[in-house]
């Protein structure tokens, strides 16, 4: 049982006119077997609150308190934190040339688990998951994110996530980009991982159209850097209908 | 005919955009055997105006024979390494020193090597010459190696030690030779080497020159070459790693004079520490003769900290419409803090994503050396050289 808490965080960025708060106070717990739903419009800051959680240099942390089981997250380096069972599936995964996803997968694994995969099992264990991500095995051998799709890169994100087993998976805009093919797919592996075992995910969307696909358990609304209002699934609905006018008028 | 031009748009040196014409055609530089013909640089030069010539001068200096390196050779059978005197050596050489240092190592080497591969010699081994500078005196050398028509073989120079050296190695790959020249300066970072390699690539042939450079104060290599005949093929390779203090220089000269040649320029080379300095200067003259050619020449600096400074400038001189292609693309960019987040978000430790993103800069170059014994020692040294900059991990 995993509990990843957030409270009253508060988030900078250096911007050309100067530092500018984000984040004002966001409040959010997501236990083990947990699926939260955060949505929020354009520029609310739900990367921004992704990022801090991972570790990004670019995010200056003003006040509040990340904690994973207890244990301060924000002294963690950002490898730490991913050694610490944390996983961050990117809104916009990052080109890396010359390393193959293959290599890069290895390394990835290895320096979670702490020792080298069995070798065999492995090998085994990446092509299944490939299989069912429809990801072609040629993949395994490009450099990572180069040249990859859109879609692919989501894949190839939530490929990692099944790899390397994480207690706590943010999924920043995993759907955004995608074909509703390439969404079905991508939420099978999500609901996979979250079948095979007692991850809580923290799934960051502007649209209701993959709940569709992945039930969450709780909705929260994310206005101008914090959750605005917590609920059931049936928040999404009426997010759906009304969409995020009511919050924004509000604030006026 | 096309031309690419292809500049990653992050972090370009200004010069480095637009591949230069420049002032005065390459074709009109200065080649002599005497030394009197190249007045003393005093680096406000065109050529020598990157280079910290204050520190080179006991190579521009006139003066005797000088020291010497200590030489181990290695060669495969059937292969001669003969001493030969400086008029035979002229004879031989495919086309004159380009610059003061080359006609000092020239006129002061009091004779040169000849290292001799025969025709249709299919040589499974490399050939091996280390050279190691014991410091002291100043040294000249000279090398001529000639590859036999038809021939195929892998001509492996390595430096290392302390010295002060100006080299001329004039290559000759005759018609339908697959000759390999591998140099590696692995200097101590005491040494200052000179060179100017001169390959003539003949028919058909297929000439690969690949520079390795690791160690030394100040390397500045010219690699050069101009075609006996139609159909020859040039590959120019450089992969250079440059500390602070380090100051390393790569040119290169491919003179189109024949038709339907080809030549492919990749060099690469990642800067650390705050002094670090290096220079890529890519010079291709397609003359009016050399129609159907196809060119192609790239750099790429990876800087990986503060205060050093790679320049990258291709110059492009083309005198006919009728070629297959020519492009060139060079682009100096820092180290990618959103590359090194990424791979420690997925748990990989900083001085292992380091390693990755830099092994990952070199892969497409390290795949075109396929020397095995070369690009294990290069991923050694590499290797080496993040382990000393970055500190081991804890
Ligand atoms: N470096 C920066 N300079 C200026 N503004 C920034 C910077 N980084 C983030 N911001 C601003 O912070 C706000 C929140 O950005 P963030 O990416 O977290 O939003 P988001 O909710 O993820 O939006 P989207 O739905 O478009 O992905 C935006 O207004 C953005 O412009
Ligand atoms: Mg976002």
């Amino acid at each position: 049982m995993t509990t990843l808490e957030i409270k009253d965080l508060h988030v900078t960025v250096e911007t050309e006119t100067g530092v500018k708060e984000i984040l004002r106070g966001v409040d959010l717990t997501v236990r083990s077997g947990e699926t939260h739903a955060i949505m929020g419009p354009n520029g609310s800051g739900k990367s921004t609150l992704a990022y801090s959680v991972a570790g990004h240099p670019k995010y200056t942390i003003t006040s509040g308190s990340v904690t994973l089981d207890g244990e301060d997250v924000l002294e963690m380096g950002v490898d730490e934190r991913a050694q610490a069972g944390l996983f961050l599936a990117m809104q916009y995964p990052v080109e890396v040339p010359g390393v193959t996803v293959s290599n890069f997968l290895r390394t990835a694994k290895t320096a979670i688990d702490g020792e080298a995969p069995k070798l065999r099992h492995w090998v085994k264990d990446v092509k299944e998951a490939m299989t069912s991500l429809r990801m072609d095995s040629s993949f395994a051998e490009r450099n990572v994110n180069e040249g990859f799709s859109g879609g692919e890169k989501k894949r190839h994100e939530i490929l990692q996530m099944e790899l390397l087993s994480p207690k706590i998976a943010i999924l920043d805009e995993t759907d955004s980009g995608l074909d509703v093919d390439a969404l079905k797919v991508v939420s099978e592996g999500v609901n996979r991982v979250k079948a095979s075992s007692d991850i809580g995910v923290m799934l960051i969307t502007h649209y209701t159209r993959i709940l569709r696909y992945i039930t969450p358990d709780h909705v929260h609304v994310f206005i101008d850097g914090k959750v605005a209002e917590s609920g059931g699934p049936e928040l999404a609905e009426r997010l759906e209908n009304e969409g995020y006018d009511r919050y924004l008028t509000a604030q006026v | 005919m096309t031309i690419v031009t292809n500049d990653t748009p992050a972090h370009v040196d200004p010069q480095s955009r637009l591949a230069t014409v420049p002032d005065s055609s390459r074709a009109s530089r200065t080649a002599s055997f005497d030394p009197a013909d190249f007045p003393v640089p005093s680096g406000r030069e065109e050529e020598w105006r990157f280079t910290p010539v204050d520190r080179l001068g006991a190579l521009f200096a006139d003066g005797p024979a000088s020291g010497h390196l200590e030489r181990s050779v290695q060669l495969p059978e059937g292969v001669t390494l003969t001493d030969i005197s400086g008029e035979q050596a002229r004879s031989l050489a495919s086309r004159p020193p380009n610059d003061r240092a080359a006609a000092q190592a020239f006129a002061r080497s009091g004779g040169a090597v000849r290292l001799d591969i025969p025709a249709e010699a299919q040589l499974e081994d490399a050939a091996r010459i280390r050279l190691t500078g014991t410091g002291g005196e100043p040294v000249f050398g000279h090398v001529v190696l000639t590859a036999g028509r038809h021939s195929k073989a892998t001509v492996i120079v390595e430096h290392d030690g302390t010295a002060e050296y100006s080299e001329f190695f004039s290559v000759e790959a005759q018609d339908g030779a697959d000759l390999t020249v591998v140099t590696l300066q692995r200097w101590n970072d005491d040494s200052v080497h000179l060179g100017q390699h001169q390959a003539l690539v003949g028919r058909d042939a297929s000439y690969r020159h690949i520079v390795v450079t690791l160690g030394g104060a100040v390397v500045r290599l010219n690699s050069n070459v101009t075609y006996a005949g139609p159909g020859g093929d040039a590959t120019l390779l450089g992969v250079y790693f440059a500390d602070a203090g380090q100051h390393l220089e790569h040119r290169s000269f491919v003179d189109h004079n024949e038709p339907k040649g080809t030549s492919l320029v990749t060099y690469k080379g990642a800067l650390q520490g705050e002094t670090a300095r290096t220079v890529w200067v890519g010079d291709v003259l397609i003359r009016a003769e050399a129609e159907g050619i196809d060119t192609y020449e790239l750099n790429r600096n990876l800087v990986l900290s503060d205060g050093a400074r790679a320049d990258s400038i291709p110059n492009l001189e083309i005198e006919t419409g009728d070629i297959a292609g020519a492009g060139h693309a060079s682009s100096t960019g820092r180290f990618d803090d959103e590359q090194l987040f990424y791979l420690m978000s997925r748990g990989i430790g900083e001085y292992e994503a380091r390693r990755l993103v830099v092994r990952g800069f070199f892969a497409d170059i390290i795949v075109k050396i396929g020397v095995p014994e070369i690009v294990d020692t290069l991923m050694e040294a590499i290797e080496e050289e993040l382990a000393t900059d970055m500190g081991t991990p804890a």
